[in-house]
């Protein structure tokens, strides 16, 4: 198909579609106007049910906690399918520029960019322990705090060279801790089966509202996540920089 | 109100769906597609806003005035948010090898290397 007949086809298609579009967005209600009844009452009630002041956080990993199951393995399996994606090819190895020229090492980063990296890692390993571990109450949750997480490692990256991330990286911890996150997830669920009731039912005590630890298996659950988020989004970063960094075809460029 | 509110989620999705169909570039067509995906974000986020609404989240705070959002729609949006990033990334590993074995990312010559 030529551009220009792709362009017709879809010129077409778009107008049918943005007819269809308009004409299901008018029919909702205007905007601002009401919230559903579902979210009303969820707003009255789960500070009492589930001694938790972030509704958003109760209703993810309570109310609706079996979708946030299915969400966490679209993530692990995404990750996965990058792993082996990126994988080094039958005809890749994998090489540090450093081996094809000994003599000419890479030049360290300056000591303000060293220096800004140890700051700025520290900080957001920090803020991403804090993120995750007050999802009950304020926002945020495992999530969120997971990219925090693993975001300070990208800082670590930058503030030295790729040699020293490829030897220090622990891959194996940041696997486990991605698996690890997933099924710690379906284990917790299963504690309400064991419970006698169903699965993810909320057996642990609800602890007293506004304190860190309160919301029964809402707080373990966001752990769970943000282990999970963590590793994934680390392992993400580093198969995307092997890529560029270490993986070279065996008979030279291409 | 209305009209531009939910204007902006069809606009949104189309100019992403356009940018797919003409684009040359596999990055770009995967940038085109999470704004068009992004929609759904802002979709979820305005239906379950209510005007003078504040976040539904009740900490022991001043008291808040007058009625909190529809947070099943703000948990929904944070679900598409990280589907989104799954997705992206996926489809960011597959123009990597795309690249490694066509030796190019426009779509176009892709279609021709393999005739």
């Amino acid at each position: 198909m030529s551009r220009r007949a792709r362009l017709m086809f879809f010129a077409v298609a778009a107008a049918a579609l943005a007819v269809t579009l308009g004409v299901g967005l008018a029919g909702l209600p205007s905007f601002g106007s009401q919230v559903s009844a579902y979210a009303r009452m969820l707003n009255e009630v789960s500070g009492r049910q589930r001694h938790v002041t972030d509704v958003v956080s109760a209703i993810t990993f309570d109310y609706r906690g079996i979708d946030t199951l299915f969400e966490e393995f679209i993530l692990l399996g995404a990750v996965t399918g990058i792993s082996v994606l990126l994988r080094p090819l039958s005809d890749e190895t994998r090489q540090l520029p450093e081996d094809k020229a000994p003599d000419r090492g890479i030049p360290p980063p300056s000591p303000a960019v060293w220096l800004l990296a140890v700051f700025l890692s520290s900080l957001l390993v920090l803020t991403g322990l804090e993120t995750v571990t007050h999802g009950t109450l304020t926002p945020g949750g495992g999530f969120q705090g997971g990219v925090i997480l693993a975001s300070a490692l990208y800082v670590v990256y930058l503030g030295t060279n790729y040699r020293t991330v490829e030897r220090y990286q622990p891959d194996a911890l940041l696997e486990s801790s991605d698996g690890v996150g997933a099924f710690g997830y379906v284990f917790i669920g299963l504690l309400g089966l064991m419970a006698g009731d169903v699965f993810l039912t909320n057996v642990v005590g609800l602890g007293v509202t506004g304190n860190p630890i309160s919301g029964g298996i809402i707080p373990l659950l966001n752990l769970t996540v943000g282990l999970e988020v963590a590793g994934g989004f680390a392992i993400l970063a580093s198969e995307f920089l092997d890529q560029t960094a270490v993986i070279r075809t065996k008979t030279g460029p291409r | 109100m209305s009209v531009l509110a939910y204007g902006v989620v069809a606009w949104l999705f189309l100019v992403g769906i356009y940018g797919v169909v003409t684009s040359r570039n596999l990055i770009h067509l995967v940038v085109c597609v999470s704004v068009a995906q992004s929609a759904t974000d802002v979709l979820l986020l305005e239906i379950g806003y209510r005007n003078g609404g504040h976040a539904p989240v009740f900490v022991d705070l001043p008291a808040h005035p007058g009625p909190a959002v529809d947070a099943v729609m703000q948990a929904l949006a944070l679900t598409d948010v990280v589907v989104g990033a799954a997705v992206t990334a996926l489809l960011m590993a597959l123009a990597v090898q795309v690249h490694k074995r066509a030796g190019t990312l426009d779509p176009d010559e892709l279609r021709a290397t393999r005739e």
